[in-house]
């Protein structure tokens, strides 16, 4: 910036010396006050050290439980309103209950026109037998694939807190606690291997039954997942890593929901712009009916399995 | 206090495990304690759902024989709001459990007063 | 039926898409599909809000072909899609603006865990804006507790993990406090689609009958509600969580995550209990105390502190106590105060944060207020927008606060009975504000001599310096022209019920 003054004449106007002084490179009472310049205080180190040690004391008896009185005073009055609270909320809650309908009655007003439609035109509208797994996967299917999220970010947070790297991973095998078990357990490892197949099928007959008796995808994942964490245990990692390691997880986790997703949005789309969808609802009884519930109930078994596994191995070890 | 107290008395047993829960959740320190306080409330809230559903003389909703009169079935909406229900509280356990494990190899204790008054002395 | 009907499940749809494919991303890839999906859904939102606008009312969307109560259901408004518009605006800016200090405070390999939970914070928020039904607003909450305690303890030290630690178990209680209330009503009911539970209720408020039950359930989703969302006496876990998390999580966690928790209750109140009902359980007075004790006491408390952005946190706690009065008041005009405050609250809090970390940067990292002097003459982009966020805060005229404060007072004259205590507060409070923010603000003003730490150009910084004025100038244009949103919010809630 260029000004027509050159900088002496400048710093001697109005403007100059306002914005000296704004700025604060001009005091205004130097050389025009009787006073002294002050001098830079300047503490010997072992004043700085000695504060710093009366400080840390003071916080430590600040902060320290059996010494302030007023600590465990508010601690006790703390306690004696949250007792009072939970006592009262459990009084009003019990009187509560004492004016709901009374239950099992069959004129409650939870019995009324939509369980009807469940169950009386439930098979023919969802083509399920078990109108429990017709009602959470067609009628209500949002919400069962709000809740496969739940699980999906669940995961991710654990992963978050508890994922390490590889290379530490490798090191820290080494001091693991699996030195003070005995390795290869002979009646462990016995029964894991009868074991092991027999829980796999029966997972997978209960995510693929679904539909015609009490199970599903959740139950049969659940089932599916102990399997894993039983072969696991008796095993190793290292042998559980050869059919299924983080790419495996991540590949059979992204396609399980995307799947779901899409089926999901195929349904609500075309129900919603009152397109006719052209999924089959097939003969009641048989496995391979229900429409969109079979699908569905495998993609939701495969995304739990693997993530009781996932929490498993996250938990134990640090990484899949 | 209202008629239904004794013929109600599955609601009445979760809302003293809701109390316990509630209760745990807030008054004990140590941190595994209060994760298995949540978990009894959940449970607890998830008891009073599934009674919902019961009607007295019926069996449970899965079409057998052909039967599909609503006389013969329970209500099958609390039933499949459970389901939900548990998946979310497995969940939030396992997160929680997860933030346990960091907190003691950070502090050495599970104890949540103790960690706090840790974390006020280092001052950050 | 218009193929725009179809957007808001497009946009929740949309987003939990982009969470789970971004689960298998490398960092840089999941941050543009993150950057390319807020685009989008805002065009979404935008396309959503013009229709509503134009037809005037709003429409219903059945998921599926089977309509309520055996589906579920999802519902678009004027207000429903003028509040997702603002969140994916502020969620946009908050992450753009954070995204520098994103990449030195998280390690390497878990960025992209970020953006999977950016993804699900924003469909949980979109999910409980436009749901019609209870249990599936039960499930995204749940949704939301998770995200938003991933996004605090991202950053990994010992005060951030034992702040999700606290949040944790204060929402879960409220989450249980809801599911509980939401059983009860669905008992008294037999709906879960909010449609069908305020008729059963209209019903049953009529003939008086299960009275107890009805008002104990309205009290328990109530009280749920309000500890998720940081009212006065369980806001212990706020000033932690916002204060030492990585800066874009606590301007999405200030904006949005409570927020979303308290659209939620306007929703339960218009359209499950009805207006007139709620009103008779004398239980708005009870909100109205806390909250007039939330302005205070927050005020109060950031007075005290001696970091910048646990002051900025401690604000936050007063400006929620500022929405609860005006549910307090019992009114339309005090409804309508609330929303915009939301809104503005939304832009002003996240630009704070933003800002604040601007300045401790040229500081050398210190949160601390003397470290803070002259930082406005270091880092000039990041002063200007604090001071205009600490302006709008105090209510000075030309920016948005201003305008959310004469829409309190106004709803306060026309309320006979609150309007004494409530303009009291509402006085003390600003004082109170201008208090600590305008002493923050001479302090980044005050010239030091000598300079210690390094001053910032703007070619350093392009991203951050461009989503300031993005701020800035959302912030000025609700101040200036405000009076289109008011009568937005007010026909959006007039369909609303």
């Amino acid at each position: 910036m260029s000004r027509r003054k050159p900088n002496e004449e400048y710093d001697k106007t109005m403007a100059g010396r306002f914005f000296g002084w704004l700025s604060g490179s001009k005091d205004p009472y130097l050389g025009q006050v009787e006073m002294q310049a002050q001098e830079e205080k300047v503490l010997p180190s072992e004043t700085i050290i000695e504060r710093m040690r009366e400080a840390q004391m003071r916080r430590d008896k600040v902060y320290d439980p059996e010494a302030n009185t007023l600590a465990r005073l508010f601690h006790k009055i703390y306690t004696a309103s949250a007792v009072f609270f939970c006592i009262a909320l459990v009084g009003v809650l019990l009187v509560t209950v004492s004016y709901l309908p009374p239950s099992g009655n069959p004129d409650n007003p939870v019995n009324n026109v939509v369980s009807e439609r469940y169950i009386e035109d439930g098979l023919q509208e969802t083509g399920a037998l078990n109108i429990v797994s017709g009602m959470i996967l067609t009628y209500r299917a949002f919400d069962t694939f709000g809740e496969t999220n739940v699980l999906f970010i669940a995961t991710c947070c654990v992963m978050i807190l508890l994922m390490v790297d590889d290379a530490i991973l490798k090191k820290q095998e080494a001091m693991s606690d699996r030195r003070f078990e005995p390795k290869n357990d002979a009646i462990l490892q016995g029964t894991a291997l009868v074991l092991t197949p027999i829980i796999f099928i029966f997972g997978i007959y209960i995510i693929l039954n679904g539909h015609l008796s009490p199970g599903g995808g959740f139950s049969g994942g659940a089932i599916m997942g102990a399997g894993l964490i039983l072969y696991t245990s008796a095993f190793g990692f290292h042998k559980t890593q050869r059919f299924f390691d983080e790419h495996i997880y991540k590949i059979a986790k992204i396609t399980a929901l995307c799947m779901y997703g899409l089926i999901g949005t195929y349904f609500y789309v075309t129900g919603a712009n009152g397109i006719e969808n052209h999924i089959p609802l097939g003969i009641p009884g048989h496995i391979l009916s229900s429409g969109i519930i079979l699908p569905i109930n495998f993609c939701v078994g495969l995304e739990v399995a693997c993530t009781m596994y996932a929490f498993y191995a996250l938990f134990r070890r640090g990484g899949l | 206090m209202g008629p239904n107290l004794f013929i109600n008395y599955g609601e009445a047993v979760a809302m003293l495990l809701f109390g316990i829960g509630f209760g745990n959740l807030l008054l004990q320190s140590n941190l595994i304690k209060k994760i298995i306080g949540l978990n009894i409330m959940d449970t607890a809230v998830y008891l009073f759902l599934a009674e919902k559903g019961y009607i007295a003389g019926r069996v449970a909703p899965i079409v057998s024989d052909g039967v599909q009169d609503m006389e013969a079935y329970i209500n099958p909406i609390p039933s499949g709001l459970v389901l939900t229900g548990i998946v979310v509280s497995v969940s939030v356990s396992a997160l929680m459990l997860a933030l346990t494990i960091r907190l003691y190899r950070r502090y050495h204790t599970l104890d949540l007063d103790e960690i706090s008054r840790q974390l006020k002395k280092e001052g950050l | 039926m218009d193929f725009v009907q179809n957007f808001p499940c497009f946009s929740v749809i949309l987003c939990l898409f982009a969470g789970i494919l971004s689960s298998g991303l490398k960092d840089k890839a999941a941050m543009r599909v993150n950057t390319c999906l807020l685009g989008i859904v805002t065009l979404l939102s935008g396309a959503t809000l013009l229709y509503t606008l134009q037809t005037g009312q709003s429409f219903v969307y059945v998921m599926g072909k089977f309509p309520a109560p055996w589906g579920n259901e999802i519902r678009a408004g004027v207000l429903e899609a003028l509040t997702a518009l603002f969140f994916c605006v502020i969620m946009l800016l908050s992450l753009l603006g954070g995204r520098h200090k994103l990449l030195e405070e998280v390690e390497s390999g878990k960025t992209y865990l970020y953006y999977v939970l950016t993804d699900l914070l924003l469909s949980s928020l979109l999910a409980l804006v436009y749901t019609n039904d209870m249990f599936t607003a039960y499930v995204f909450v749940e949704i939301n507790t998770i995200s938003a305690c991933g996004l605090i303890m991202i950053r990994q030290n010992g005060r951030t993990i034992e702040a999700a630690v606290r949040y944790m178990i204060m929402s879960l209680l409220g989450s249980g406090l809801l599911l509980l209330g939401l059983c009860m009503l669905y008992d008294l009911t037999g709906h879960l689609l909010m449609s069908n539970m305020k008729e059963s209720v209209a019903r049953l408020a009529a003939t008086g009958q299960y009275e107890i039950p009805l008002i104990v359930a309205i009290v328990l989703i109530s009280v749920g509600i309000c500890i998720k969302s940081a009212l006065f006496p369980f806001h212990a876990w706020l000033p932690d969580a916002y204060g030492y998390s990585t800066v874009s999580s606590a301007a999405i966690l200030s904006s949005l995550v409570s927020k979303g928790y308290i659209f939620l209750l306007i929703k339960i109140i218009y359209r499950v209990i009805g207006f007139d009902i709620y009103g008779d359980t004398r239980i708005i007075d009870v909100l109205f105390a806390f909250g007039l004790m939330g302005m205070i006491f927050g005020s109060l408390s950031a007075i005290k502190e001696n970091d910048v952005r646990r002051m900025i946190a401690y604000s936050s706690v007063a400006q929620i106590g500022y929405i609860y009065m005006g549910f307090g008041m019992g009114t339309e005009a005090g409804m309508t105060a609330s929303v915009f405050h939301i809104l503005s609250h939304a832009a002003t809090k996240s630009l704070l944060f933003i800002a604040a970390i601007g300045l401790t940067d040229v500081s050398g990292g210190s949160r601390k207020f003397i470290e803070l002097t002259g930082a406005g003459y270091r880092n000039k982009w990041a002063g200007a927008a604090f001071t205009v966020g600490s302006l709008s805060m105090v209510g000075m005229p030309l920016f948005s606060g201003f305008i959310s404060k004469l829409l309190f007072a106004q709803a306060a004259v026309q309320n006979h009975v609150k309007m004494l205590p409530a303009l009291i507060v509402l006085g003390v409070s600003t004082i109170l504000n201008a208090i600590y923010f305008m002493k923050t603000v001479i302090r980044i003003y005050t010239p030091v001599g000598y300079s210690a730490y390094p001053s910032i150009t703007f070619v350093k910084m392009r991203v951050y310096a461009v989503t300031l004025v993005a701020f800035i100038l959302l912030n000025v244009i609700l101040g200036i022209s405000s009076q289109p949103v008011v009568d937005m919010i007010r026909q959006g809630l007039a369909m609303f019920s």
